[in-house]
């Protein structure tokens, strides 16, 4: 009994001063003045040195979290709890979180650097006026691919992706929305399909990609594609520049059937606490330096107009990464389908992954 | 009177643990799983899982479970036998048991390195003249990985039944004229036989939502009853499919210390006389 008792102060006193220790930690990492903001963002999407140059600057403390898909980030700031000032999700999950009323209306007076933008990436469909979000990044989805490891395929067409003399070479990322809009895009339908028997069409394609697929995951692709695991992936632009960075061998092609075009944008939620420190984050983003040196590390394609002036013209140059305005108009951007929908596509992704042909 | 008193206040942190993090989590996931997106009452979910998706769903997750525990005993158990022969039994069981302590994750991630096309076992491969295969991302390393994760919870029951034997029950098989083999058939295993179901409990209902290791080292090839759930919640917000497919899980685990559970009425017999 009394042992236990010992125990039990013993550990009650040892939390204690954990704790304490916490709090002093805490307090000393904890620029005075400016309070802070929580920053939740994708994985590897921001130069951490401009975070740390922001700091500086206004003495706001920058709390960052990442998130690895739209929906989980949705669903935490949904929750509460968590109170996050600025958040960048796609223009689907925007369009979703103005419906839930999950956002803050951004003050533009606040933010002049917005006159950086290029007017192309601003007052677009999923939220005119840019009334609630300000744009951060914008890529497409297409095919890395490693010729080294290849035989002279490329990637023209989806369906070159189905060539028999690519067995076990194709790595897919692990979305449904990705996979079955490529298979979609493959046969000449929109990715924003919600007719039942063109995605039943699309799936049953897809199962026949099985013999040629390595394996279906997620960030893991780019260090995949850098050590020469595998020659082939369906990836985002930017993976695919990351990709690059490393291992000069690998191309990125979009197929001409059509694509997907999408815009990270930054907004702030409704469980900001922090509104005019959001506003500042997100003006300091915008700058013409800070943007360039930001597109510089993330290797997406940046909507920043003033930063492209003084970026390499070789990188803006690439058409690639930055397709001329007549080769977007071959790329659609995602609609949000709603929850139901989206409940079928993932169904599907699921039904692919289980009955893949092998 | 009194020390009654006394016990059943000690009892109390245990049973609001228990209402805390046994009963209201199992009883939420009940609620929801009654509810469909639109939060109507329906029992639409259950009907769903019984559509062609989830039922297979199921069926795969328990074929990959039964591979799982199947190779653990086969080399759990040789494992545990031999363990309780040595001389710093504590020792060997010591090693077993510390890989167990490292995050899962990080094991996990260590393997995508090790079966890579250039990593170490490929080079063996090769250096031994079979040549480079494709590893990672086949049934082969899911299985492999999930042993390898699981085993320490196999040997350790195992071994702890076979070590608690009376060593004179096997002295007086022999004496009898059994061969190893019958002594084995006989006397050991079904003296032991309490230490594997236990062992398979600890590996076969684990195994069975497994989503970590289906991703990164089975490539999203093999899929769970835990794919299909992380995926409900995170990505569809389908909270109430979600649900369901979490209270098959529940019943499943159920039926499996149902099936595998000890009678306490037999474990008299369990060799623990000394």
């Amino acid at each position: 009994m009394k042992s236990i008792i010992q125990a039990t102060v013993a550990i009650l006193v040892a939390s204690a001063l954990l704790l304490y220790g916490v709090s002093v930690l805490e307090k000393s990492s904890a620029t005075t003045g400016g309070g802070s903001i929580t920053v939740y963002n994708w994985g590897e999407y921001i130069d951490p040195e401009l975070v740390q140059q922001f700091e500086d600057e206004t003495n706001i403390n920058v709390v960052y979290e990442t998130f690895d898909s739209n929906e989980a980030m949705m669903t935490k700031i949904e929750q509460g709890g968590t109170s996050y000032d600025v958040a960048m999700p796609s223009e689907y999950a925007i369009e979703k979180m103005k419906e839930n009323d999950l956002l803050i209306p951004i003050d533009h007076e606040k933010i002049p650097n917005l006159k950086n933008i290029d007017p192309y990436f601003l007052d677009l469909p999923f939220d005119p006026g840019n009334e609630y979000s300000i744009p951060y990044f914008w890529g497409t989805v297409g095919i890395a691919y490693n010729p080294t490891l290849l035989e002279g395929q490329t990637f023209e067409s989806w369906d070159d992706l189905w060539d028999p003399t690519l067995k076990q070479e194709v790595i897919l990322v692990d979305s449904a929305r990705e996979v079955i809009g490529m298979g979609l895009n493959s046969l000449g339908y929109s990715l924003n399909s919600t007719d039942v028997s063109e995605l039943r069409e699309a799936t049953d394609k897809l199962k026949t990609l099985g013999p040629n697929t390595k394996a279906i995951i997620g960030d893991e692709i780019v260090e995949m594609m850098r050590r020469e695991e595998a020659a082939v992936a369906l990836t985002w632009s930017g993976q695919a520049a990351d990709m690059m960075w490393i291992n000069e061998n690998i191309d990125y092609s979009v197929p001409e059937e059509g694509s997907n075009l999408w815009f990270d944008n930054m907004v702030i939620p409704k469980t900001s606490s922090n509104v005019e420190g959001a506003h500042a984050f997100i003006n300091f983003m915008l700058g013409a330096e800070t943007a360039a040196q930001n597109a510089d590390y993330v290797g997406y394609s940046t909507p920043n107009q003033a930063a492209i002036e003084i970026m390499d013209p070789e990188v803006t140059g690439d058409e690639r990464f930055y397709p001329p305005e007549e080769l977007r108009e071959h790329l659609e951007v995602y609609e949000n389908l709603g929850l139901e929908m989206l409940g079928i596509y993932n169904e599907l992704f699921l039904e692919f992954k289980m009955d893949m042909e092998n | 009177m009194k020390s009654k008193g006394a016990r059943s206040f000690y009892l109390i942190p245990y049973y609001i643990w228990i209402a805390l993090f046994v009963i209201a989590p199992i009883a939420l996931v009940v609620y929801y799983s009654f509810f469909d997106l639109q939060g109507n009452l329906t029992l639409e979910n259950y009907q769903n899982f019984f559509s062609s998706v989830y039922l297979r769903l199921t069926l795969s997750s328990f074929w990959y479970a039964f591979l799982v525990t199947f190779f653990s005993i086969l080399i759990a158990y040789p494992t545990a036998y031999w363990l309780t022969k040595t001389k710093h039994k504590q020792l060997w069981l010591l090693l077993i048991i510390i890989p167990s302590w490292i995050n899962l994750l990080l094991k996990t991630y260590a393997f995508i390195g090790i079966f890579g096309l250039y990593g170490p076992a490929n080079k063996f491969l090769a250096a031994i003249g079979i040549g480079e295969q494709q590893i990672l991302f086949t049934d082969f390393s899911f299985i492999f990985v999930s042993v390898y994760i699981f085993i320490p919870f196999m040997i350790l029951p195992i071994f702890n039944s076979l070590d608690k034997l009376n060593p004179a029950l096997m002295d007086a098989s022999r004496d009898l004229g059994a061969s190893s083999w019958m002594t084995f058939r006989k006397v050991i295993f079904p003296l032991t036989i309490n230490g594997v179901k236990s062992g398979v409990q600890a590996v076969f209902i684990p195994a069975l939502s497994l989503f970590v290791i289906t991703r990164l080292i089975a490539g999203n090839k093999v899929i769970t009853l835990g794919t299909a759930i992380e995926q409900q919640f995170l990505v569809t917000q389908n909270w109430g499919m979600g649900s369901t497919i979490a209270v098959f899980l529940i019943l499943f685990m159920i039926i499996i210390m149902m099936l595998t559970g000890q009678r306490e009425k037999g474990g008299s017999a369990n060799g623990k006389t000394k």
